[in-house]
């Protein structure tokens, strides 16, 4: 049992979290001293082995089947569990994207192991990896370490590990072909859509006023909307106001909204979830108003204000006001 | 293991829907590290339903509401689980299973989804619910565990349910907006997403019909010794912080005052 596999994702284009996953395998393959591998499961004709030629790897290796064109649950575990047996690799190393939440687990259990999921850090004690993961919504850090006998399963979190350490190199790309059967495939997918047609363009937003569960009812989103118009900025919300139907799905911001970058995310009794997080930590000035001051949104932000958004945000607006009449 | 019920004309009827709650502290809690420094301090801490279970649960009384059948509910933890577990019955659900243990912590996914999965072969649902990840942890994969050790096909992160004949098709949410069908046939597991709909609240008459519903009580050890655990959590602690934001103190007036002359002359957004 040796070396580090980590498998890639691809649906239809490159899922860039991969990359991410990428570096922290090398990172994890340097200090361990064991070649690093990369596969990726595909369909027939998916144009996956050039991209992965100009990687730095030991090997490359795509696992190729008409029944992998379309992701399944049965489809993915079945066939990377045949790959993970013919490698005997001593990790596994995975983006902790949907899809990878969807089957990792189980293709873990198949080798009576726990997926280390969503991990943040990987620092080396003796040699040996430790994996850090955040608890209870991020507010607080645990060390995690593999024990058992059998390949340690990790899946690496978004914004984790920088890419730009990644270095270009020349691999072969070999093909490995599954033993499946249509037979054995259980769940039938239908083609992926999206909600509705999108009104707002988040993503390209250059200032986003963006509010959470801190506003505690519909009737109070006035109070941040008013600050987004004075301000001229898009309205954003965390996800919890969009499951409650208070703004529409196309206004949330986060892993399962819209990913922004915009030169200032002003975030109005958001606490910070890490789902939230990932979708706005690119943003050029963040600016937080949250009633707890420990709240991981300050974390990220650059300026705060520790207060009652019902007390500060009113204010800002009249300030704000008063200085766009000046 | 995960053979389909006995009876399957009854089933396309009458749905037995099996739905494993964990309860997790009350969010925003205040919390402390304990002293072996592996966890955080239960004692004065108030617990309720892992959010997203309490919507894997709303999906089940809703697909009761619409087709009938039995929902029964599965938790497992110390003695303080059972406020939680009354309260899914006074929701509605039929009855339930009380897995009595105070070992939880020392259990990794693998142990715990073994002995949840015991006490789910015994009652051969055709559909088990639970929340996608709890709100402590947060490792996600409990139920998609149960689900490989039965046997059983599953799906992750499902917005809602609609019940075939014997096949539910099940919505996914995927990535930035996207969401995606997907047919299975039953028995199957599914991780329930929150905010799928609106919870409901138990009503006075559900509250005074749950304390007639059977609690069944069994012993963890019924359920077989634990695993060894394949992973350890070695050690907790704060978050190291990242980027020192600047606070801005004073009153809201003048906090709003400072943080406007920000915006115009550092941000230059005004």
């Amino acid at each position: 049992m040796t070396g580090v596999l980590v498998i890639l994702e691809y649906r239809g284009t490159w899922s860039r979290l991969s990359w991410e996953a990428l570096a922290a395998a090398t990172e994890l393959a340097r200090e361990t001293q064991q070649p690093l591998i990369a596969a990726v499961a595909a369909g027939p004709d998916d144009e996956v082995a050039a991209e992965m030629a100009t990687k730095s790897l030991q090997r490359g290796i795509v696992a190729r089947h008409e029944l992998l064109k379309q992701y399944t649950v049965d489809g993915f575990t079945i066939a990377l569990e045949q790959l993970v047996r013919k490698l005997d690799p001593a990790y596994v190393v995975l983006p902790h994207t949907y899809q990878v939440r969807d089957f990792a687990p189980r293709l873990a259990a198949k080798f009576d192991q726990m997926l280390i999921a969503d991990a943040i850090g990987l620092r080396f004690e003796d040699g040996r990896p430790v994996w850090v993961r955040q608890l209870l919504q991020g507010k607080l850090n645990a060390d995690y370490r593999h024990s058992g006998e059998g390949p340690c399963f990790v899946s690496i979190q978004a914004g984790a590990f920088r890419t730009d350490s990644l270095t270009g190199g020349a691999t072969e790309i070999e093909t490995f072909t599954p033993e499946l059967a249509a037979s054995q495939v259980r769940m039938k997918p239908e083609a992926p859509f999206r909600a509705s047609e999108q009104t707002v363009d988040l993503a390209s937003a250059p200032l986003i006023v963006s509010v959470g569960r801190g506003i505690k009812e519909k009737d109070n989103i006035p109070v941040v909307e008013e600050l987004a118009q004075a301000l001229g900025a898009e309205l954003g919300a965390s996800r919890p106001i969009c499951d409650n139907g208070w703004l529409p799905m196309e206004r949330q911001v986060g892993s399962s909204g819209q990913t922004v970058s915009p030169k200032l995310y002003l975030a109005v009794g958001i606490s910070g979830a890490i789902q939230h997080l990932v979708g706005m930590k690119g943003s050029k000035t963040v600016i937080a108003i949250n009633k707890d001051e420990n709240a991981p949104i300050f974390d990220v932000a650059d300026y705060g204000i520790v207060g009652d958004l019902f007390e500060v945000v009113p204010a800002l607006t009249a300030a704000v006001k008063k200085v766009r009449l000046a | 293991m995960g053979s389909p019920r006995a009876g399957q004309e009854a089933f396309a009827t009458n749905m037995k829907i099996l739905v494993a709650l964990k309860q997790v502290p009350v969010r925003d809690s205040s919390l402390h590290i304990d002293s072996s420094q592996k966890w955080i301090d239960e004692e004065d801490l108030s617990f309720e339903v892992n959010e997203p279970d309490a919507y894997a649960l709303e999906a089940a009384l809703l697909l009761k509401d619409k087709h009938g059948g039995e929902v029964i509910v599965l938790c497992a933890g110390p003695d303080r689980t059972a406020p939680s577990i009354r309260e899914a019955l006074a929701k509605g659900a039929d009855r339930a299973i009380h897995i009595a243990c105070d070992d939880l912590r020392e259990l990794d996914t693998l142990s715990l989804a073994h002995r949840l999965a015991a006490a789910i072969q015994a009652e051969k649902p055709d559909l088990v619910l639970t929340g996608l990840q709890s709100d402590d942890l947060g490792l996600g994969q409990t139920g998609v565990v149960i689900a490989e050790i039965l046997g059983i096909p599953h799906a992750t992160i499902i917005m809602e349910v609609e019940k075939r004949d014997r096949h539910v098709r099940v919505k996914r949410e995927l990535e930035d907006g996207w969401f995606q069908w997907v047919t299975m046939p039953l028995p199957a597991l599914l991780t329930i997403q929150s905010g799928i709909s609106k919870l409901r609240y138990a009503t006075l008459m559900g509250i005074k019909k749950a304390k007639t519903k059977e609690i069944r009580r069994i012993e963890a050890s019924d359920l077989g010794p634990p695993r060894r655990s394949s992973v350890s959590l070695d050690r907790v602690y704060l978050p190291p912080k990242k980027k020192a934001a600047h606070l801005i103190s004073g009153s809201p007036a003048e906090a709003a005052a400072r943080l406007t002359e920000i915006l115009k002359h550092e941000v230059r957004v005004i």
